[in-house]
Formats: structure tokens, sequence, C-alpha cells
């Protein structure tokens, strides 16, 4: 779907939406961005945030297509269902944006973050922080006889989690990636 | 083949010419500079395309937009780089809020400086990305064309806007291949302009059954196109429904047509703006329920239901959530729902529209634009209404600057057709109106164009009087003087217990000796009595005038919506003004 061609309201046009476009109710909402791979895209987009008063969640970006020069900007934003509209339609009239998906409301998507942990710690905790690593699938990527680095993928709830159990045991440093998102099953419509 | 080849390649300064060349540009507003002056070289070398010099790019933006308003074309600024672009980016601004078309070519550094703060180095593109619908800093030459052409479209397309190519001098000096418009790569940009027929359809079924309709209309109805408008007359003369217009919109639906019932908003006739509060179904035509609209957004024309037409779809729900959004260009929408009105046998609600007419000459009969007379002084209304008189029947276009003399204008002036009314809205940008009316002369060098100013708005941009001059452009000023600046004095009364802060002007200049300075003419009216002959001597001189006309200092701009109000809680020239504007309204503008 071309971003110019992004139907007002999108609520209307899905059986299954059941929102009501005069909530005041704060969502979350994932919106995939397709833009043209030239300078000063991310920029505009960003802008676009600030300027307009909006919020940004979480941003990734990076190209995607390197023949077709397009990159892939992955937001979580919040928003009542009438500011999410606007910032669709904002985003969907930026020149170089080439398609815009919420996420959200599109379908299923799955959602993952990867985030990198320094936990310093010795003796017990130290044990206890790889035994807990292990329960969130997260790897030692670095370590030494003080510390470990973990890497951890997943939702970013998973994260919040795994990032809060880590604090009393000596988590030093927090490094993440932002939400990359993609819709289930087959192409987007 | 190989001979083609040849001819293609190119310095980038003659591309940039070549480029205006090809898209049919005949004239550019700039101001030369270290950072461009290779483009200046091949505009020397070439006698195609007329440039104007300005006084300051500012003024060259606004005349571009002067030009691209009141032609349809887009307009064309070239400045140096740094303090020349930085110049230009209240017009550019300026042209984003009023949807504008206009192509800014900027001159940079070389690239191999950029990023060093070298001389006459700004951040041109991270500067103007807000305000420009899209913005290029081309590094490489076989791409300058090209870029050049694609910003011609993005300007020109959807909804228009202010485009900003910034070209670094080596660039311009370096080899390219040229690139011509036809092959330039424009499809991804191509916003929809047919609107959906099951939309159109609704809106004709609900047209067909209100009782109290009314067309909003706005300026995408003027930048739609000459047809767009012709189709708004049709489907208001046909349906008999009332048409009330932004101030944008003027002209689009004529004054003297039967459907017409005044500008509507914050300075807007009573009638327009009470028939928006009670009608049962609004049609919002490229316009975009601006604050100056709709005044206190949870009172605003609380029974009806809204169907918007626009070809932007962010404007759509973002201030004003409607019942029928129909995303297209104006007149292809219109043209839709006029075929399909017609096929379905031109039904209206007579009845209703009987009644509602009936209402809407009650609210007339009020003479909102009433006001007390007076012997001894000019009033500004009495000035604008004579200007009216003496001018009707003339091609006549019509800028203006900023302030309380703006919105008499809209009130007391006539617009008959579209493209003849050129005033800054969106922004509101004081200075606006002068170098607008030497950009509308250049597009028609036999028309009268007239700049009604405030003499605070004038004074901004002044120094555009030497480009009025110097291109010969018989431009009249015509400065309603009240040694004040009118408007925020105005509110100062409303809402600041008459502490006028800062709002008078001391030390005017003489106007008249001003104009001669300038080496053109200076007229002053004082006195009622000689206002006529002041006018016509006016229109009657060969070359640009500054008319001095010198109005009531204190006179307000009425009727209004003092804002935090809604649409049917006007102030009229019989009320108290003191303390009118209360509670949110203080802290709105």
């Amino acid at each position: 779907m071309s971003p110019l061609h992004i139907q007002q309201g999108s609520s209307k046009h899905s059986a299954y939406d059941l929102r009501d476009p005069h909530s005041e109710v704060i969502e979350s909402h994932t919106l995939a961005v397709i833009v043209a791979n030239e300078p000063g895209v991310l920029a505009r987009v960003i802008g676009l945030f600030s300027g307009r008063g909006y919020n940004i969640e979480s941003l990734t970006v990076a190209e995607t297509d390197h023949k077709g020069h397009r990159s892939r900007i992955t937001i979580v934003t919040k928003g009542t269902p009438a500011v999410i509209e606007q910032i669709k339609a904002q985003l969907g009239r930026i020149v170089p944006v080439h398609e815009v998906h919420d996420l959200t409301v599109e379908g299923a998507s799955v959602e993952r973050e990867l985030a990198l942990l320094k936990v310093e710690g010795k003796g017990e905790a130290r044990i206890e922080a790889l035994r807990l690593a292990e329960i969130f699938r997260a790897n030692v990527v670095d370590s030494t006889l003080g510390s470990f680095v973990f890497e951890i993928t997943g939702a970013p709830a998973k994260i919040d989690a795994f990032a809060d159990l880590m604090r009393p045991l000596g988590l030093s440093e927090l490094a993440r990636t932002g939400v990359a998102a993609l819709p289930r099953g087959g192409a987007m419509g | 083949m190989s001979q083609q080849k040849t001819t293609s390649q190119m310095t980038g300064a003659k591309m940039v010419v070549q480029a205006l060349k090809d898209q049919g540009v005949e004239v550019v507003f700039g101001y030369p500079g270290g950072a461009v002056l290779p483009i200046y070289d091949e505009l020397f070398q070439q006698n195609e395309i007329r440039h104007v010099l300005v006084r300051h790019e500012q003024g060259a933006t606004h005349m571009a937009e002067g030009y691209a308003r009141s032609t349809g074309k887009p307009g064309v600024v070239l400045v140096t780089s740094g303090p020349g672009a930085t110049n230009a980016v209240t017009g550019i601004t300026d042209a984003l809020m009023d949807s504008i078309p206009m192509i800014v070519l900027s001159g940079q550094v070389p690239t191999f400086l950029i990023g060093t703060d070298g001389f006459q180095e700004a951040d041109t593109v991270g500067i103007t990305r807000p305000c420009t619908k899209n913005n290029w800093l081309v590094k490489d030459p076989d791409r300058l064309a090209e870029t050049i052409h694609q910003a011609f479209h993005v300007a020109t397309s959807g909804r228009p806007g202010p485009v900003l190519v910034d070209i670094p001098k080596d660039v311009q000096f370096a080899e390219g291949t040229y690139t011509p418009p036809q092959k330039a790569k424009v499809d991804h940009y191509q916003p929809r302009v047919k609107g959906d027929i099951d939309a159109i359809t609704a809106l004709v079924e609900m047209l067909e059954q209100a009782e109290r309709p009314i067309l909003y209309t706005g300026g995408g109805v003027i930048n739609s196109g000459p047809a767009a408008c012709q189709l708004l007359v049709e489907l208001a003369d046909a349906t008999g429904i009332p048409v009330t217009s932004t101030l944008m919109g003027l002209g689009a639906y004529p004054a003297s047509g039967k459907q017409w019932i005044g500008m509507l908003g914050m300075h807007g006739l009573y009638e327009a703006n009470m028939a928006m509060h009670d009608c049962d179904l609004m049609i919002n035509i490229g316009a975009r329920f601006d604050d100056r609209i709709t005044g206190r957004v949870n009172a605003f024309s609380p029974n009806s239901r809204k169907a918007h037409i626009d070809i932007d779809p962010s404007s759509i729900n973002k201030v004003i959530r409607v019942d029928l959004p129909i995303l297209g260009d104006v007149g292809h929408v219109l043209e839709d729902l006029l075929r399909i009105w017609k096929s379905r046998g031109r039904k209206t609600n007579a009845e209703g529209l009987v009644r509602w007419w009936k209402q809407i000459d009650e609210w007339k009969a009020v003479n909102c634009l009433a006001y007390k007379g007076s012997e001894s002084i000019i009033k500004p209304q009495l000035a604008l209404q004579r200007l009216e008189a003496l001018t009707k029947g003339r091609d006549r276009y019509i800028t203006t600057e900023v302030g309380q003399h703006q919105m008499w204008a809209a009130q007391y002036l006539n617009f008959d057709g579209p493209n003849r009314w050129m005033t800054s809205g969106g922004l509101g940008t004081m200075g606006y109106g002068l170098p607008a009316s030497i950009g509308v002369q250049i597009a028609h060098p036999d028309a009268l164009v007239i700049n009604v100013a405030g003499e605070a708005s004038w004074l901004m941009n002044m120094q555009e009087m030497g480009t009025a001059v110097q291109f010969r452009t018989p431009v009249k000023q015509f400065i309603l003087n009240n040694e004040r600046l009118g408007m925020v004095r105005q509110w100062q009364q409303l809402l600041h217990g008459e502490r006028y802060s800062h709002s008078w002007s001391e030390s005017l200049p003489d106007f008249v000796k001003l104009a001669e300075a300038f080496g053109c003419k200076g007229i002053r009216a004082e006195h009622p009595d000689e206002l006529d002959d002041a006018i016509m001597a006016m229109l009657d001189y060969d070359g640009p005038v500054i008319f001095d006309c010198l109005v009531e200092r204190h006179e307000n701009c009425l009727p209004m919506i003092p804002s935090g109000n809604a649409h049917n809680d006007m102030l009229l020239p019989s009320d108290d003004v003191r303390g009118a504007i209360k509670g949110i309204g203080l802290t709105l503008v």
C-alpha cells in the first residue's frame, strides 16, 4: 500500500478492529516505515516527531535493500487513536517515504529487540546471574573473572524482565537496539 | 548518438540554467553571492530566463510566492549559501503554510569544505528540512539536473509547497551529464488525485437531503486551478448551497455570485460564521480547519455532518474529526461529484434550502461590517471601500501585509476570480505584501497591482521598493497608516487592559519623501474629502507609488470571534470590546 493511499481511520476498514476513533486511551503502536535510503530521511522522520510533539518509544533503522536503496525504520510510538492516525498520515506525506505500515492494526506481528548487558560481580551473585541467563536463553558473549556481557533477544518486555533481575546482581551497563518488527505470515498487503 | 552524448555534457552551473529552461521557467528572483557565482555567470550568458535582483533574500521568496499565487506556476528563487539561505527561511516557511509551489536553489560551500564552518557555510538542508516539502543537497554533478526536475515535480504535485536544492560550488564547476526532464525519475511521488467514487456518491446523497448545507472552501480550490474554481461555481449555483471561504480561498467563488455569503473565521462575516455553526451539512473543499476558522474546537459546528475534500491525507481529521473524508484533488472530485449529482436527477432539499436562506438573510441583516463614519478622519474601512469602488472592473491584483489592514481588505474588497488575492494566511508574515506585489506585477506587467499594507508591516521589507523601481513594476503601495501595530494594539485592548506595550511606532519615516528617495511617487491622504482624488492620482500614475493614507489610529477590526469563543459568539461593531477575551482564550493567539 502506498503511503499516499493510507485510509484514514483504518479501523473502518477491518471487521475485527473495534477501536473507537474518539477514544482518549493512549495506545502503543509499532510502525514500519520503508524509506528511500538517501541522506536526511531519518532526520526528516525524527524531526516530524519532535516538531509535532509525538512520542518515540523506540526507533531502529538500517538499510534493508541495498540494490533498491531502501531502509526500514521501525518506530514504536504512543498516542490516542487520532494521534496515531495523524502520525501515519504525516509520515506518509514525507516525499522519500515509500510505505507506512501500522503493524499493531494490520494483523499479528512479531517484535524483537536485542540487548547487551554487562553484569559485574563475584561469588554467589555471579553464579546466579549465569543461572538466570540460561533460563532467559541469554548468551555470554564476553567474560572476565569479574564480569559477563550477556546477549539477549526477545520482546521488549522480556528484556525489561531480564534487566530487572540482573540489576541487584551487578548490572553496570545496558545497551538496547530498539524494536525490530515484521508481520507474521505472507508479504504485507 | 555520440554527438548527443557530448552535448549533454556540461558544467553543473550550465545544467541549472538548462534545467530551468526545460521546466519553462521565465523568471528567477535572486541575489548573487560567492557560492552561486558560476550560476550567475551562466545566467549572464543567456536571454531566455529573466533575473530579478532583489534587495534581501526574504523579498525574493515572497516575490516568488506572489508570482506563483497569481499564475499557478511555481516561483523560482536563487540565493547564495549561509546568510542567503537563512534569509530565505521565512519565505520558505510561508510558502509551506500556504501551499505555494516554490523552488529555491541555494549555493553551498564546496563539498570538501562542508562541515568545516567555512565562510558563509550553513547547514542549509538541515535548517530548511522542517520548512520544505523536501530538500536535497547535490554532491554529484551527474545527479544535479535530475534532482532539479524532481524538485519541480514535488513542488507542483499533490499539495504544492516549497522545495530547496542546495548546490555546492564545486558541483557548479564540475562537468556532468545533463538529464532532461522526461528522463528524470519521479514515479515514486504521485499523489492520488481521483477521489473514491463510493465516498463521493455518499456525499451526493448527503447533499440531496441536507436542509442547511454549506460549502466551506479554501486555498486548495485555487491551487487545484481555474477549472476547479469553475466547477465550484457550477456546483454552488446549480444546487443553491451557500458558499463561504477562508482567507486563502477568496476569489474561487466570485464575491458577486448569488451563493456567496462572505469570508468566515476570526474576522469573517457574521452570516458566514453563524451559517457554519448552524449548518447540518458542512462540505469542506480544500480547506484545513485552521484555528482562525474553527474558533473553539469543541463548540465548532456542533450539529453538522462534515465532509472534507483534500489532497493531503494529513489534513483529514487533524483538527476536526469529519464524517466523510474524500482524498483527492478538488477539481477531480468536484467533477465526479457534479456528474453523479446530475445523473441522480439534480435533487436538493428545496424546502429546507428556502428556510436556510431565509435564516441567512436574517443574519445578513445584522450588517456586521457597519462602522461609525467620520467627517474629519479617514476610517480604514472607508479607504478600502473607496479603493474597491475606484478600481472596480479593472484588471486588478491585491496583495497584503499582515494585520488589521489585511482583515479589512478581506472584508471590504471583492474578488470575482481566483489568483487575484495574495496574502500570508498560515504563517502571517509581516513584510509579505510589498515583495509579493512585485512578483505579481512581474507576472502581469499590464495589470493593476496594489499592496494593501499597514505602515509597520510595510517597513519590514521596504528595501524592495528599490527592486520595484529598478524593474519598472508600477506597484501601488496602499498604506493604511495608523502609526500603530494595529492588531497588536487591538489585542492589548481586548485582553491586556489597554496597556499598549510597544505597539506604536515613533519616528516613522515621511513616506512621501521616502518615495522620492526611492525614485518613485509619494502621495498622502489625510482627510476623507481628498481620499478619492488621491486614490485616482495613485491609479493614474504610471510607476510605483507609495500611498500614505493616514487613518483612525484606534479603530478595531470587527466583527471578531474572540479567541476561545464559538462561531455564534462574535464581537460585533456595536459591542464593548474591552476585556472581550477571557478564560482559555487568553492563552491562545
